[in-house]
């Protein structure tokens, strides 16, 4: 006995590494045969921990293909919108059960190249005619209006900026509908003017416009900014209003394209109307 | 001798931190496995006492294998390889013993006593490591580069780390 205790003591190195492998092969087969120990996996906290960490850090890199991914999926959501819907006379539809049209369809787009700081300035977006979009459709983002497509290609559209000298967007005071067209006056970027509201118009700093449906190009109801001062023309009944625009133009990234679906139909019909005019 | 404790504990966490958090999201396919982590075991002293030098790589294993779910399948190559390295470091000692002062890196032993040190050890670990995940001798080609690829690629890493950070008292 005591001799085979000094064996094991001659030789602890290799029987305590003996035990440990024997101790691995124990937990090994544990390990495959059920959930084994419950301390040395993944889901300890230390371990898990530094996973969540580090698929943190991770997120970081994708996030501009997660951005872009939530902005395709706004697009896709905006067109549901109760509000994009016309209402069309029920008689004329009730066949069909068609209570709703669709009017304004959106579609996402990225701010590939802006200015603010010119007279006359423009967006470039990376969407085209082969997405779908056309001259004279209204660029929108989350937070306000950005500008109407001037010229597109088959995968870019040029798009006057509402900082533009010939750009002229029909607004309205949400509160009582008073509206006039919105001008850029070429001084500061964040500030456009809104002129010819009537002076019996009642208003005070701070005051939201909004598009109009008159614009025929924005849907109605779009945020412009809030209003920051007016003051009347002189000699006229009209007032001219400083708009605080609420969108920040020079950090647009994301915007929408709106395509109104009804927009041919109007214009034509506005046309033939006004040549009827004119003979 | 506390610090020697304390920058092996510094060293202990990096090195694990490096593996699960870097290395294990480079993938380069089927046939390399980079586990530079036992660079650890490679680095502790010369004078480590033998017994401690087993529990060093056990713990060291087990916790590989909490991060990499594989209970048991690291602690029994780092156990391996730990044990080898007495032997190993035995085998190729000079004559009169290691200095005292000496650490087992490139730098204090020169590139091809590394190579033989390191590259010895890292194929035990691998050879073990491999042939346990498998646990079969049906795929024993593939496992077989397997093993020389991701030798290659270890020691590869685990040069360049030792490049980085263990050569600057020579410059000065």
């Amino acid at each position: 006995m005591r001799n085979l205790i000094a064996f094991f003591i001659k030789h602890n190195f290799l029987f305590v590494f003996l035990v440990l492998q024997g101790l691995c092969f124990v937990l090994m087969l544990r390990n495959r045969n059920y959930q084994g120990s419950r301390l040395f996996n993944s889901t300890n906290a230390a371990v898990a921990k530094a996973y969540e960490t580090s698929a943190n850090t991770k997120a970081y890199f994708s996030l501009r293909e997660e951005n872009d991914r939530l902005a395709k999926e706004n697009a896709i959501l905006k067109n549901y919108l109760k509000s994009n819907y016309a209402v069309l006379p029920l008689t004329e539809y009730k066949k069909n059960d068609t209570i709703y049209k669709q009017q304004y369809t959106y579609i996402d787009a990225k701010v590939v190249n802006a200015s603010v700081n010119r007279r006359s300035n423009y967006l470039t977006l990376n969407a085209g005619s082969s997405m779908g979009v056309g001259r004279d459709m209204a660029v929108v983002h989350p937070e306000g209006i950005v500008g109407i497509v001037k010229a597109v290609s088959s995968n870019y559209a040029s798009v006057m900026s509402i900082l533009h000298k010939d750009v002229r967007v029909n607004c309205q005071l949400k509160k009582d509908g008073s509206y006039g067209p919105l001008i850029w006056d070429g001084k500061d970027y964040r500030y456009c003017l809104l002129t010819d509201i009537p002076t019996h118009a009642r208003m005070k700093k701070g005051d939201t416009v909004i598009t109009s449906e008159l614009s025929g190009i924005f849907p109605e109801g779009i945020m412009v900014g809030t209003v920051e001062s007016y003051e009347r023309r002189q000699n006229e009944p009209f007032y001219t209003v400083t708009v605080k625009l609420s969108v920040d133009l020079k950090k647009a990234n994301h915007v929408y394209i709106v395509k109104n679906k009804f927009k041919t139909e109007r214009d034509s019909l506005e046309k033939l109307s006004q040549t009827q005019n004119d003979d | 001798m506390t610090t020697d404790i304390l920058k092996n504990s510094i060293r202990f966490v990096v090195l694990i931190l490096l593996q699960v958090l870097i290395i294990q999201n480079i993938r380069l396919g089927m046939y390399i496995i980079l586990l530079p982590y036992v660079l650890f075991i490679l680095m502790l002293p010369f004078e480590t006492p033998r017994l401690l030098l087993l529990a060093t790589s056990f713990f060291t294993g087990l916790v590989m294998d909490s991060f990499y779910d594989t209970l048991g399948l690291h602690t029994a190559a780092c156990t391996l390889m730990g044990f080898s390295r007495y032997y190993l470091l035995k085998f190729i000692s000079p004559r009169d013993g290691y200095e005292q002062g000496l650490k087992p890196v490139v730098e204090d032993m020169g590139f091809v006593w590394f190579l033989s040190y390191a590259g010895s050890l890292i194929l035990i670990h691998h050879f073990y490591f491999f042939f346990l995940e498998v646990f079969r001798f049906g795929e024993i080609l593939r496992t077989l580069l397997r093993i020389l690829l991701s030798s290659i690629g270890t020691f590869s890493i685990i040069y360049l780390i030792q490049f980085l950070f263990y050569t600057k008292r020579r410059n000065r």
